[in-house]
């Protein structure tokens, strides 16, 4: 059979367009298999931090203290190597671009709830160079501690100083280990992960679940009738550093 | 050539003095030491006893890509139904599960290993389910 040169190049084109198309399919299925969670499901996932409510209860550590503990972050006594996922920080520090002398004591003075912004456009995963942070499509700012090398570029990075380095072995500073989260070793960065490894198994973060004044409220922004969305719709809402342009997902009503 | 004999004689010994430990080793039989894991009683593995001896790093490697990056948490065999470990789903987890049936790291695991000389830095930050019951009796 002969084939002239027209036919030759249709069939080529043909078989090659089909093999792309066929492959760009299998990749799409492979990745819905590979995303379909088992848990909550989730196109943007965000908190409220009611902060009057966080009042309520003077000196609580509750939520730190359950975060803290699940996730084996080790306790220094000093500032230098202080290990945090949450902590409180007194307002105006938080806040500092608020640039108010006159804001009422009550706030002023007062701590405010701070972890990890999550943000929509995180500095953090820009300058990794290992990727062993990244955003996923849930809005998570994740860390791979596997990966990390330790270069502290994303500690750099973010303006929220939500990452703490682990200067010293943190396993002997930890109370009481938790077997079913590995800790982390000297030399990796760590954060607030909204506990994935909670909500893959449909549970709320551990900080939300343990506060006693439900202060906390975690939900999913794109759906209009969460409660996250009423409590954004109907009070007035703030976010750190917001002339940044980081977006940060955690919202604060005082 | 000056002193070929010699020299012969010379290579020769130099050979044998070289291979020797190979040599008595063939001369003696078997190794004296040799690596002996405890294994469990009963049941089974994940997959088949050969399969996990040759491929358990590169399938803890897998489970941890998959559980960290694409957020799949559950164990699947290869039917697509989930695996269960006393009655309810695995995950895919160093500590959750191998250590569940492999209760002594240092009786399995480390006995393997010390006897090839790796050392997995998996447990600078995966705990040892042994070392938290040693720790909580202290
Ligand atoms: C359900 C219980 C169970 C789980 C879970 C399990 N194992 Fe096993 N494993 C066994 C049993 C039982 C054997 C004995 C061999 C057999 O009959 O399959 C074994 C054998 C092995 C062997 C071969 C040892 C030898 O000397 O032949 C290795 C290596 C191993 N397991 C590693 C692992 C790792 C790594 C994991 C986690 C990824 C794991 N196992 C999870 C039960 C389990
Ligand atoms: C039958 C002996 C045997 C047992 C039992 C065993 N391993 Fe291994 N393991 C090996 C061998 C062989 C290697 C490969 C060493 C090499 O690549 O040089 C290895 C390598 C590894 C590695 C990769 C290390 C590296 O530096 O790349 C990991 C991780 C690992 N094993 C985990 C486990 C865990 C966890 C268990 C216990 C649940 C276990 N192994 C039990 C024989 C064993
Ligand atoms: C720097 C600390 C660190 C080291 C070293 C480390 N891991 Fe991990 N690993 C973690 C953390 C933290 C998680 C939990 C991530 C999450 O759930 O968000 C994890 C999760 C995992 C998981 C899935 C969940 C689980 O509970 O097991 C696997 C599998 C895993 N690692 C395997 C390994 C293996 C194999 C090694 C050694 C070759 C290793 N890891 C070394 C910190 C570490």
């Amino acid at each position: 059979m002969s084939i002239n040169r027209r036919k030759f190049l249709a069939i080529a084109g043909g078989t090659l367009a089909l093999g792309v198309a066929g492959k760009q399919t299998l990749k799409v299925f492979a990745e819905a298999e590979a995303r379909k969670s088992e848990g909550f499901a989730c196109k943007r996932w965000a908190m409220v931090v009611d902060l009057k409510k966080c009042h309520e209860t003077e000196g609580c550590t509750k939520c730190i203290e359950a975060c803290h503990s699940t996730h084996n972050v080790p306790h220094f006594n000093n500032k230098k190597d202080e290990i945090k996922w949450i902590w409180k920080e007194k307002f105006e520090h938080a806040f500092i671009e608020q640039e108010n002398e006159y804001i009422p004591s009550d706030i002023k003075n007062k701590p405010a709830l701070l972890l990890c912004n999550h943000c929509e456009n995180p500095p953090c995963v820009n300058v990794c160079p290992t990727q062993a942070t990244w955003k996923r499509k849930d809005g998570i700012v994740m860390m791979d501690w596997h990966r990390c090398i330790g270069c502290r570029y994303c500690m750099a990075a973010c303006p929220y100083s939500s990452r703490s380095f682990n200067w010293r072995e943190p396993r002997p500073h930890i109370k009481q280990l938790n077997p079913d989260f590995p800790t982390r070793t000297r030399g990796v960065v760590e954060k607030c992960t909204f506990c994935d490894e909670r909500l893959a198994k449909g549970l709320k973060p551990a900080c939300v679940e343990a506060c006693p004044n439900k202060a906390m409220v975690f939900g999913d922004l794109e759906d209009p009738n969460s409660e996250i969305r009423t409590m954004l719709g109907t009070n007035f809402s703030m976010r750190r550093k917001p002339e940044l342009g980081t977006q940060p997902e955690i919202y604060y009503i005082i | 050539m000056y002193d070929t004999g010699k020299v012969l004689i010379g290579i020769l010994i130099f050979i044998l003095l070289f291979t020797s430990p190979i040599l008595i080793n063939l001369a003696g039989g078997k190794s004296s030491v040799k690596a002996n894991p405890q294994l469990p009683q009963s049941g089974k593995c994940i997959e088949s006893r050969e399969y996990m001896k040759d491929y358990h790093m590169e399938m803890l490697n897998t489970w941890r890509d998959k559980v960290v990056r694409q957020d799949v948490r559950f164990l699947k065999k290869a039917d697509g139904t989930y695996f269960l470990l006393n009655g309810v789903k695995a995950e895919m987890s160093l500590t959750k599960t191998c250590m569940k049936c492999h209760e002594n790291k240092a009786k399995f695991c480390d006995e393997c290993h010390n006897y090839l000389d790796v050392k997995p830095y998996c447990w600078d930050c995966h705990i040892d389910p042994s070392l938290v019951k040693k720790e909580i009796m202290k």
